[in-house]
């Protein structure tokens, strides 16, 4: 078994291509070969290791971002086609220091373990919550998005809250203590 | 434990304390080692393609039409290891781990299809993929074995010598009773019994699938007059890995034999790791080794990380197992006697073969009392990847089998499943198989029943039964039924296992950010996720009387922390956590000793009923200001800050005899049932897990949101072996190494598992705490498959519980009705 091809020949022949984009309320634009993966722009070209890799092939949504609003894998985009898109990934959820309610919610229930499903999990969440989307859809709307620690309760529970439906056990809020 | 059974609300164990990594992790600001800062080459795994063979020669094509110019691609292959260490006169080619048989590098014989032969590196990752293609292995093919349950052939013998031990990594045989004394005492329980049930299970691999797949990053420090000619240093020379691991203290031995290299020369930097559940237990060691190969070859950083589909063919998984049961049971269904017969499949090399059989063996008759036993293990070769360490580590092979031939007996008997379990589950005073003595204070009845409460399980039996029937009638295709699983799982590493670690633990005085004191842990022990960073400063904080805030955990890095031991064995919190309440009790002693705390600065409170976390526990605790200030101190002072330390020292009680397989196996066990509620449709044969009740014992729940969040997380991993999880294998070859086919439970297919603890505080554990980490994996497999045999009135015996296994066998069952 070798290095599976998560790029094909063709993609690395074409030319490099201006694309533009909003990437976490930043206008950025880039010199790039047009098939290369959004997921690798991403992490390499625009330094942003927030977004996570698991698969590669757009089963495992550690790739999630909202491209114009809406979660995608990544590592299924090329990068071609985010031209004039709103891109927000992990990095942009928080407001500078405060901290994105969901995001705030998985700290508080314990939705991240390992934490390398997080931020892919944590973006779709987001665009739950901003969507106002109803608690009782939680497992189908994150249902692209794998976990294997957790075995998911504790990130329904952190969605749910962030949602405003707190049925949860949360963690000891003065736990974290002086 | 000197304060009964509740903690003060003062204690900061016992609560659930929010993640101190948590907020990094939520905001993608924790860096794994492919998000590291890195400027260097990129390395890539050459791999065989066949089952077994020998190499013949290699073969780099001509890559211009792909933009591949060899001349700017460094190689290495198993030519450029020496093939005898000036340290040890034995071949550094090959892993040191238990024995030595798995090469870093074939040099010649391979024995499994992704077996690494040679590596490469470039700047480019892109350049690399197509150059790994270019890469011809001609080979010359030998007779592969892939049937592990069947002996070899003389022409597929590969280890040990042709006969009946051929093949065969290792043998366990537990005897007890009649069994010690001869077969034919054993036999006669048998053939006096009221009822003899025999069968056979099976389970399958199973991939750990941690979200990050495996990678490290080496890079070497050579003297400038090395800097080219030989490969090999002839000057002193230091190898820095870091990457995604579990144990680095593993890696760091391993290292260490490979490149010939002193102690001090190897440093190993665990990055924040995505995931481990025993899939980066060993394996690592060997990525590690490609890298540092990389390295030393081009004097440049190299950073070496799989994707998916190279992780999941390459790397370990569960073992398989076969195993056949044949229990002996008096007419009111009191277990007499169990003749069990355990096969492993060990995968091509020994790797950690012996000791997954070893805790198969000794988990194997669970928490029951059976006074003659035989159970025979083996683990034997196959011509696939070496099957390695997952959670659990071969108990939940043996605990499925006879978990589900439990209810076989019960229906053989007449009894419900509980009551045949209940009048066979052991009391205090009791022995198990291996006849280990349960002296702890168990209540396995009471805390049976309160699962089984909580489940509903008596209402669900009735009405279930009543469904069915109607069911059956009326056409619906749904089927219910509900099932149990009792089992127990030993923490730590078995008999004498720890003392041969020989764990250390140290803290040091430092000044936190604020300008205060507070102590820094040094451990060797990981975070995955368990939440092992949590644990240590929770019991750090109140093992000294001091604030969360005033603990930090040490990054674990082989040249900043003492060695104590693997992350792995469920052993952290029980075992290390141990050793960091006991450090802590040292470093307030020395404080004590170099003059820095006093009488004056003792607690004046005489109320204070903090419980200490050690049985032995110091006892005098001191006024958190003072110990601040006297801490600040020690940290500063000229020689260095003031330090604490503890090594692990063996509870009293008995020995654990590895030749006749008797003894005391673990200090402690956990002990839980497990109870699952399933929907089975006959139009699709696919399961829905309805409800999961998970209760155990633990000791002492250390971090309630932790500990449940373990618990869940496990018993979802196990879940997905019960019911999806399958690798397909043609030829020795992985034909599902993807996400896509090798499928794994997502949000849709699990429910919430309602999680229940109970506390027996053990003696060597902080406040009493047990380990908990592989628990899980054990007793959901066979309650979903009891749950499943009960709702199609057909025994199921072998995993996946898939769609196709279970229409299979409706219609087998159908088919023998007509016959």
């Amino acid at each position: 078994m070798t290095v599976s091809h998560a790029h094909s020949h063709l993609a690395d022949a074409v030319p490099p291509q201006r694309v533009s984009f909003t990437l976490n309320g930043e206008p950025r634009a880039l010199m790039v070969r047009p098939f290369r993966r959004l997921l690798d722009v991403l992490r390499t070209d625009l330094a942003l290791p927030g977004t996570k890799e698991g698969c590669g092939e757009g089963e495992c949504g550690a790739c999630s971002v909202l491209i114009d609003g809406e979660p995608v894998n990544a590592c299924l985009v090329p990068v071609i086609q985010c031209e004039g898109s709103t891109i927000v990934t992990v990095e942009g959820l928080a407001d500078h220091a405060a901290l994105h309610p969901v995001q705030a919610a998985f700290v508080q229930h314990g939705g991240a373990q390992c934490g390398i499903c997080t931020p892919g999990m944590v973006v779709t969440a987001a665009w739950m919550v901003d969507r106002k989307l109803d608690a009782s859809a939680i497992r189908e709307k994150l249902s692209g998005n794998i976990c294997r620690c957790t075995g998911y309760s504790a990130i329904v529970a952190s969605v749910a809250a962030a949602l405003g439906d707190a049925k949860a056990p949360a963690s000891d809020a003065d736990g974290a203590d002086a | 434990m000197p304060d009964g059974n509740k903690l003060s609300s003062d204690h900061r164990v016992g609560r659930s304390i929010p993640r101190p990594d948590a907020k990094d992790k939520v905001t993608g600001a924790l860096h794994y080692v492919d998000d590291l800062p890195f400027d260097g080459l990129y390395g890539a795994t050459v791999r065989t393609q066949t089952a077994r063979g020998r190499i013949t020669g290699l073969r780099f094509r001509d890559g211009s039409e792909h933009g591949v110019d060899w001349r700017e691609i460094a190689v290495v292959t198993a030519k450029d290891i020496p093939r005898i260490s000036k340290l040890d006169g034995l071949d550094p080619n090959l892993v040191s781990l238990l024995i030595r048989d798995q090469p870093f590098l074939v040099r010649d014989e391979f024995r499994h299809v992704g077996e690494p032969v040679a590596l490469l590196a470039h700047p480019d990752p892109e350049v690399l993929r197509r150059a790994v293609q270019l890469v011809e292995i001609r080979t010359e093919a030998a007779t592969a074995q892939h049937d592990y349950r069947v002996p070899p052939t003389p022409d597929q013998v590969q280890h040990g010598e042709d006969g009946p031990d051929a093949n065969v990594f290792k043998r366990i045989l537990v005897s007890k009773g009649a069994a010690d004394e001869s077969a034919a005492a054993f036999r006669e329980v048998f053939d006096n019994a009221a009822h003899v049930v025999a069968a056979v299970y099976e389970t399958q691999a199973q991939e750990q699938c941690y979200i990050e797949p495996n990678g490290m990053i080496a890079r070497v420090e050579v003297a400038p007059e090395d800097a080219e000619g030989a490969v090999w240093p002839r000057k002193p020379w230091k190898l820095i890995v870091e990457g995604s691991m579990q144990c680095p203290y593993y890696v760091h031995s391993a290292m260490t034999s490979l490149f010939q290299l002193p102690d001090k020369a190897v440093q190993i930097i665990q990055a924040a790791t995505g995931g481990g559940f025993g899939g980066k237990e060993e394996f690592p060691s060997i990525i590690a080794g490609h890298a540092g190969l990389l390295a030393l070859k081009t004097r440049r950083p190299v950073k070496l990380i799989y994707d998916r589909v190279e992780d999941m063919a390459a790397s370990t998984k569960r073992h398989p197992s076969h195993t056949r049961v044949r229990a002996a049971l008096d007419a009111d269904g009191h277990l007499l006697a169990i003749d069990m017969d355990v096969t492993m499949d060990g995968g091509a090399y020994l790797t950690l073969s012996p000791v997954v059989l070893s805790r198969g063996a000794i988990h194997a008759i669970g928490p029951y009392r059976v006074d003659h036993v035989r159970v025979h293990n083996r683990v034997t070769l196959s011509n696939t990847p070496p099957h390695g360490a997952f959670r659990g580590f071969g108990a939940p092979q043996t605990v499925f089998a006879f978990e589900r031939h439990l209810d076989r007996c019960a229906r053989a008997v007449g009894l419900d499943p509980v009551e045949l379990r209940r009048r066979n589950l052991i009391v205090r005073g009791d022995t198990l198989a291996i006849s280990q003595r349960i002296d702890e204070p168990i209540e396995l009845h009471k805390w049976m029943d309160e699962a089984l409460t909580a489940a509903r399980y008596e209402q669900r039996r009735q009405a279930h039964a009543l469904f069915n029937t109607e069911a059956e009638i009326s056409g619906n295709p749904l089927r219910r039924g509900v099932g149990v699983a009792t089992f127990m799982h030993g923490a730590g590493f078995t008999g004498a296992g720890e003392d041969r670690l020989a764990s250390e633990v140290m803290l040091r005085a430092r000044v936190c950010a604020n300008g205060e004191g507070g102590v820094e842990v040094c451990t060797a022990n990981t975070e995955i996720g368990q939440g092992a960073i949590t644990v240590f400063t929770q019991i750090a904080a109140d093992a000294l009387g001091l604030p969360l805030d005033a603990i930090s955990i040490a990054r674990p890095d082989t040249d900043q922390v003492p060695n104590s031991g693997p992350t792995v064995a469920s052993r952290t919190s029980m075992v290390v956590g141990h050793l960091v309440a006991r450090a802590s009790d040292d470093l307030v002693r020395n404080l004590e000793v170099s003059g820095a705390l006093s009488d004056d600065d003792l607690r004046s409170d005489p109320d204070d009923d903090r419980a200490s976390a050690l049985s032995d526990a110091h006892g005098r605790k001191y006024r958190t200001d003072r110990l601040r200030r006297a801490l600040c101190t020690a940290a500063t002072q000229e020689s260095g800050p003031l330090e604490g330390w503890a090594t692990y020292e063996r509870p009293p009680g008995g020995q654990w005899d590895d030749v006749a397989y008797k003894g005391i196996a673990y200090g402690t066990f956990a002990w839980a049932t497990y109870v699952a509620d399933v929907e089975v449709d006959l139009t699709t044969f696919q399961t829905r897990i309805v409800d999961f009740v998970a209760s155990q014992e633990i000791g002492r729940v250390l971090n309630p949101m932790l500990a449940e969040g373990q618990i869940q997380g496990g018993v979802v991993q196990a879940m997905g072996w019960a019911l999806l999880e399958e690798q397909i294998y043609v030829d020795g070859q992985m034909r599902n190494p993807n996400m896509t086919n090798y499928v794994v439970p997502t949000f849709a297919d699990v429910p919430d598992v309602r999680v229940l603890f109970q506390e027996s505080p053990y003696a060597y554990g902080p406040w009493g705490a047990k380990g908990i980490g592989e628990l899980p994996m054990d007793g959901p497999a066979p309650a979903i498959l009891n749950a499943i045999s009960s709702a199609l009135g057909i025994d199921i015996d072998a995993l996946p519980a898939s769609p196709e296994r279970l229409m299979r066998a409706v219609l087998n069952a159908q088919a023998q009705e007509i016959r």
